[in-house]
């Protein structure tokens, strides 16, 4: 190991575990973890200094220090039934970052294979090693390096050429263990013409200071299709920090929907790079804080090739002293004519002390485009307030109901029924009036 | 309809109100008993519909000077889900939208929130889709409209009859209906007014601010009160109404300033 420059950084390098005796066909991953380990060493972590983190203070994550989790779970099923997803029969399950088999179930044939590197990895060794760690690049981004250099297991998702499954794939991350650091991995590639849906789940069964640290890298080849729900429920002493890259083929589509609800501070980088002629994304994001959590959602549309489409509505309801921050770049290469493109941020404001930086962006280098953004900022209107209390409903419920509708347009779009209906009661149940 | 036995529900008594630091209501009396149909017409800016969100409690309104006796209780104490609760409905002019709530969800929580209030059984969802079921016959409108998100994407008509909707399921007992006819087209103008005159009852009274005397063909008032510069400057029977349409507003205002006049000069 080279000398690191940032002592937070060694800290959580100190409990780097080896992967377990490698396999001859996933040894090129020790490379991979070597090259993670290097770059960590010559990266420090970012400061309000650094223009990607201009708005998001992660002192309070770096002033706490992390471990890997020492124990096994003992959780039992009947232990996280409440996150149990009715339409998801298949489901992995990781507990502060190691995989839980008595907890997952991928007994169900699907047509996609459902496994986790460690066991799955080396049948699909050839199509691994072309996806693992090509989406989500770690040059200068030090989280994504970390991840990186403890990458031991991951969920690992192929659906095969031309297969459709309905029903959705459910990872399940629960965090359990106070002061562990875990570094969640997902891999997904959709093959040729094939159709899935993936949730990706943080949960927490205690509300003590944690760390996860995520990655997820996402594959659509030729018009494949892949529905991507993301929620993000850690617990309110949580810290939360996640890349996902998704790369795009000729003609396919990507829908993602993701919530932030939980954690004192989250941040998701979004990239998705349309890589070839007429792909289409929507990115859709909701942020729902209160208290003082910060939540921070960045993404990054990059339109290389001609004829591609995107839409984008992201929405953050901030009640109490929270801070929500959302960028969202849209980039329209050289040569990307033809590109649709439409973004919007709106924003909801609860209290006087809550406080949103929303810079949606655009950058347009080819001249045959159609491309518009825009972002609100703005406060329960009073006239809709006065509509439900003069139909005799209490102030504090017509402000519930209003800031709920505010954001159900959102949680209208995910296309899972019972999780819809699960995240529309958490929804409800969280959005209070905080002076 | 008027009644000799009926008891007094509003008293308003030299009524200021402002909004934005600026004067609407300049010293306004009214007086509504049960069984009742008020018609408050008047010029745009004339203080109507400024009248009728100040007696819903709309908060972006200050009453400086005077009362507002409802039922026996000051009614500007109460906030507007009091004043519901106690029995006023306004029909909003511009209903708001609710996306991502079911106008059933909306109908029933308002609903159970007057029954608790009124110390009376709420009902549950199935209960109470059989209840407004009914009451939506008789405002001719689709069941459809219970799944639908409040009021989204409603038409102009849909949204009034849906405001209509609302008042016979809380049943007020002072129910205001604020330019309830603009925006309807003939159809719709029937139906809204059949509903409005069916829910009418002895025990209630009802105010209809409008512009025009097209609804009054509909919903026949026993009273007409010419609103100007804030205040009530005339009051007639319905007959009043056919001769604002036909002569316009100005004559009223003109012939109250010759009272006043008169009455400076008496005293």
């Amino acid at each position: 190991m080279s000398a690191i420059a940032d002592g937070y950084l060694e800290n959580l390098l100190a409990g780097q575990p080896y992967l377990p005796p490698a396999l001859p066909a996933l040894r090129w991953i020790n490379n991979l973890r070597a090259e993670a380990v290097d770059r960590v060493g010559e990266l420090t972590v970012p400061s309000p200094r650094d223009e990607a983190w201009r708005f998001t203070d992660i002192s309070q994550l770096t002033r706490s220090s992390f471990q890997r989790a020492q124990t096994a779970t003992t959780l039992r099923p009947v232990d996280i039934e409440r996150f149990d997803i009715a339409e998801a029969a298949n489901r992995l399950v990781f507990v502060d970052g190691q995989y839980a088999p008595q907890l997952s179930r991928t007994a169900i044939d699907c047509g996609v294979v459902v496994t986790h590197l460690a066991e799955g990895g080396e049948a699909h060794a050839a199509l691994v090693e072309s996806h693992l760690g090509r989406h989500a690049g770690f040059g200068n981004n030090v989280f994504a390096a970390l991840n990186t250099a403890f990458l031991q297991d991951a969920a690992l998702i192929i659906a095969p050429r031309n297969s459709a499954v309905a029903a959705p794939l459910h990872l399940l991350f629960i965090a359990t263990q106070p002061g562990v650091a875990s570094y969640p991995r997902c891999l997904l590639v959709a093959q040729t013409g094939s159709a899935v849906t993936l949730i990706e789940d943080y949960v927490a069964m205690q509300e003590t200071a944690y760390f996860t640290n995520a990655v997820t890298e996402i594959s659509l080849a030729e018009g494949a299709r892949v529905q991507h729900v993301r929620v993000q429920r850690e617990g309110n002493e949580g810290f939360h920090i996640a890349n996902c890259a998704v790369t795009l083929d000729r003609a396919s589509s990507y829908q993602s929907v993701s919530m932030a609800l939980g954690a004192r501070l989250s941040r998701y980088d979004l990239k998705v790079l349309q890589a070839a002629e007429g792909a289409e994304c929507s990115i859709d994001g909701l942020a729902l804080i209160a208290g003082r959590q910060l939540a921070d959602t960045h993404t990054y549309i990059d339109h290389a090739q001609p004829f591609g489409v995107s839409r984008q509505l992201h929405k953050c309801i901030v009640g109490g002293a929270a801070h929500a921050v959302f960028n969202g770049k849209i980039m329209v290469r050289p040569g990307a004519q033809r590109t649709d493109s439409s973004q919007s941020s709106r924003n909801l404001l609860l209290s006087d002390r809550a406080h949103i930086d929303t810079q949606p962006q655009l950058e347009i280098f080819a001249d045959d485009v159609k491309c518009n953004h825009g972002a609100t900022v703005g406060q329960l209107n009073n006239e809709e307030v006065f509509y439900l209390t003069s139909r005799g409903l209490p102030d504090g419920v017509a402000r519930k109901l209003l800031t709920y509708a505010f954001g159900a347009e959102i949680i209208a779009r995910i296309p899972v029924a019972s999780l819809r209906e699960q995240l529309a009661q958490a929804v409800m149940a969280q959005t209070t009036d905080q002076p | 309809m008027i009644y000799h036995d009926s008891r007094t529900l509003l008293e308003v008594r030299g009524l200021r109100a402002s909004v934005s630091g600026i004067e609407i209501l300049k010293g306004l009396d009214f007086t509504v008993n049960s069984g009742e149909v008020h018609a408050i017409m008047g010029p745009n800016g004339s203080g109507k519909s400024t009248f009728a969100k100040v007696l819903a409690g709309h908060p972006a309104y200050t009453v400086s000077a005077g009362t507002v006796n409802f039922m026996g209780r000051n009614l500007l104490d109460l906030a507007p889900e009091e004043r519901a609760r106690a029995g006023v409905f306004l029909a909003f002019q511009y209903p708001i939208e609710i996306p991502g709530v079911a106008n059933s969800q909306f109908l029933r929580l308002a609903y159970n929130t007057l029954q608790a209030q009124r110390g009376k059984d709420e009902l549950d969802p199935l209960e109470f889709d059989d209840f407004v079921r009914e009451k939506m016959k008789l405002l001719e409108m689709s069941p459809d409209f219970l799944d639908r998100s409040v009021n989204e994407g409603f038409s102009g008509g849909e949204k009034k009859r849906n405001e209509i909707l609302q008042m016979a399921i809380l049943q007020p007992r002072l129910a205001i209906l604020d330019e309830t006819d603009s925006g309807l087209d003939i159809d719709a103008l029937r139906v809204v007014s059949q509903g409005v005159n069916q829910l009418a009852n002895p025990e209630s009274a009802t105010v209809l601010v409008t512009h025009y005397q097209r609804l009054l063909n509909y919903i026949v008032p026993d009273f007409v009160h010419v609103m100007e510069e804030g205040r009530i400057i005339k009051t007639g029977g319905k007959e009043l109404a056919f001769e604002l349409e036909a002569r316009g507003y100005d004559w009223v205002a003109a012939e109250h300033l010759e009272h006043e006049a008169a009455g400076r000069m008496a005293a």
